[in-house]
């Protein structure tokens, strides 16, 4: 039993790796671009179905195809933004909703006319890769694989944080994310630097989609989960926070391996609720937070459902300087 | 000087189009003594998209929340019916009783989702579906992904079942629409136009934005589970990947915008021309799914307001709107 809490907790962590690459897209775009690509699974998949091609009936191997996709993958985040997500952003919050989720069905449906139904996978493209692990003391079996998109996805993040700190780009990046008005008063093209955060995360995403098609397989409709499983990364780790992808990303690979301990089909279901968790608890402390604290909250949601009216909001700490008030 | 202003009561165009509704219903519901099962079949299932696109559009056009996770609603009332067919109870009042369930269901979920922002909500509230799935499968009646079917439906006459289903489809779709327009007309109308337009501003001049958006929430999700339970009556199969589907949202999403967001009758009119795609360009599959997408974006992007925004533009005035209109008061 402690063994294979072990080796789940050993597994978790490494999914965490797979999660903070699909997530560090996702991340990038909600803290500079502020937008929910909601079609972000999918362009993942987008990119795993293109490299299997690649390898599978061009001949290319594996790398090469990946260096090969990564690019294209870049120029396609740049021409999307260009195309669709500025103008949806102009219409307020409702239309990029709207945008992405109709361009994730058009990506689904028509990456289904393309490839077809198949569930497809690049396990055996990358020889021994796909199973061989390392037999660390006390039982436990550590893929190469899992090592390596965990290696890759601190890597990518490392890259990113140095990117958005040291080059000009990320500083034109960054200054947009803060105050694109006042970015774009000091000679930063806002509208270049949202397009090129949106390409870094379409290429994150294909990278990601690529790793999946390693370790399990795709199909055209892989990415909604894979969606919202980034989507729990981030909001598990903070939203807006790069290395808080990689926290999430661990997080919700250790509930979901944990989870599974108990049943395969409990394992996804643990994530979803660690990820909810979460949520409430991050809106519960945001209401304690403009309530006065956690005692005074209590407080004044104790007395609003007793006296059946609202309490009045500054309750507790008026109160409570009265009562110091009153102490000569 | 100013002038006197009063409220526009309801133009004369508006009392036709009542008029003309008040037919259309008439029509339909005698629809099955004449017209033949295929037409009724077919009927059934475009009540079922008018429900969801107004219930959706309630939700979105109204109150600006935009939900990629109504799904949940459609695959809970499914879920729902099928528990307590189990129990013996008739499939009809299972479906009514299903969708009383859900939208008991919703409220303590609006308590916590409706304090979510924007994409937020959206995106929690597709979690939330697929959340719900999972935990449908887990039960052994569902049997995992292969899902049941509603068998107790086969014990009634095939004849009467189509009759039963199709009236209650389009009773459903007139107490949608019905309901929703004397919503919309009332208080709540102009209370969550104002949240859709101004959250903040909508509070600060004492609208209590938290019970309008959770009345609007708890109805859409009832709509949604209420045609929910009558797609799964003329579908008979309940599979969880489908009822919980994100087609769902895609399609309501499709309705709405193509019809025109935030219309009274947009979104009607977007479920007529859905229905009428899906029927004429259905057989391509895939492609004409990718189509429903591609036709979405151009909507978003170029005409936000959709066909109604046309009519509206050419009419000058918006037929059956929810705003209010001053004119000079006369005495």
């Amino acid at each position: 039993m402690f063994d294979a809490i072990l080796q789940a907790i050993v597994q978790g962590v490494l999914l965490g790796g797979y999660y903070a690459i699909v997530a560090a897209g996702l991340s990038l775009m909600v803290g500079v671009v502020r937008f929910i690509n909601l079609a972000h699974g999918d362009i993942a998949v987008l990119g795993a179905l293109s490299t299997i091609s690649m390898v599978q009936i061009l001949g290319l191997p594996v790398l090469w195809a990946v260096v090969l996709v990564l690019p294209i993958m870049g120029v396609l985040g740049w021409v999307m933004h260009a195309a669709l997500f500025e103008r949806s952003m102009k219409g307020g919050f409702l239309l990029p909703i709207l945008v992405t989720i109709g361009l994730g069905a058009a990506l689904q449906n028509g990456m289904f006319g393309v490839w077809g139904s198949n569930t497809r996978s690049l396990g055996a493209d990358i020889g021994n890769l796909a199973w061989a692990s390392w037999f660390l003391p006390g039982g436990i079996i550590v893929g190469k694989l899992p090592v390596l998109i965990f290696v890759v996805a601190v890597a990518a993040i490392g890259g990113l944080h140095l990117m958005l700190k040291f080059t000009r780009l990320g500083r034109a990046i960054r200054a947009t994310a803060s105050d694109s008005e006042a970015a774009e008063l000091c000679g930063v093209d806002a509208r270049k630097a949202h397009r090129a955060a949106t390409s870094i995360a379409v290429m994150l995403a294909a990278l990601a989609g690529v790793f999946l098609a390693m370790r399990s397989q795709v199909t055209p409709y892989s990415g909604p989960a894979q969606l919202i499983f980034a989507f729990e990364a981030v909001v598990i780790g903070g939203i807006g926070s790069l290395w808080g992808t990689l926290i999430g990303g661990i997080i919700l690979g250790l509930s979901q391996t944990l989870g599974g301990l108990v049943s395969a089909q409990a394992s996804l279901l643990t994530g979803h609720f660690v990820f909810l968790a979460v949520l409430i608890w991050r809106l519960a402390r945001e209401w304690s937070d403009s309530h006065g604290g956690w005692v005074a909250s209590f407080r004044t949601a104790l007395g609003k459902s007793l006296r059946g009216k609202p309490a009045f909001k500054d309750d507790a700490p008026v109160s409570r300087m009265q009562k110091a008030g009153e102490q000569p | 000087m100013s002038m006197e202003r009063t409220i526009a009561p309801v133009s004369a165009l508006d009392r036709r189009l009542i008029a003309v509704g008040g037919a259309l219903l008439a029509i339909c519901v005698m629809l099955p003594a004449f017209g033949s099962a295929l037409i009724v079949d077919k009927l059934t299932i475009l009540m079922v998209y008018i429900v969801m696109a107004v219930m959706w559009n309630l939700l979105a056009g109204y109150a600006g929340l935009v939900s990629v996770g109504h799904q949940a609603f459609i695959g809970l009332s499914g879920y729902f019916t099928l528990r307590l067919v189990e129990t013996g109870m008739s499939p009809f009042l299972a479906i009514a009783l299903g969708t009383v369930s859900v939208a008991i269901v919703a409220v303590p979920l609006s308590w916590f989702v409706l304090r979510l922002k924007a994409a937020e909500f959206a995106v929690a509230m597709w979690v939330i579906a697929e959340t719900i799935r999972s935990i449908v499968m887990l039960d052994p009646l569902i049997q995992g992904e292969t899902g049941r079917s509603l068998v107790a439906l086969n014990a009634i006459d095939p004849e009467l079942r189509r009759t039963v289903i199709y009236l209650g489809a389009v009773g459903a779709a007139a107490v949608a629409m019905t309901l929703s327009y004397l919503l919309l007309q009332g208080r709540y109308g102009a209370e969550s136009q104002a949240i859709r337009d101004d959250e903040e501003a909508a509070g600060s001049v004492g609208i209590s934005t938290p019970r309008v958006k959770r009345l609007i929430f708890v109805i859409s999700a009832a709509g949604c589970a209420l045609a929910g339970g009558l797609w799964l009556a003329s579908a008979i199969t309940y599979q969880p990947r489908t009822a919980f589907g994100i087609n769902w949202s895609v399609f309501m999403l499709f309705m709405v915008l193509v019809g025109g967001f935030g219309s009274y009758l947009g979104p009607v009119l977007g479920a007529v021309l859905f229905f009428a795609l899906q029927e004429i360009f259905g057989d391509f599959g895939v492609w004409y799914l990718a189509g429903v997408g591609l036709i979405a974006i151009l909507f978003a992007l170029y005409a936000p307001r959709g066909l109604m925004g046309i009519v509206i533009t050419q009419l000058k005035v918006e037929p059956l709107s929810a705003r209010k209109i001053l004119v000079p008061m006369r005495d």
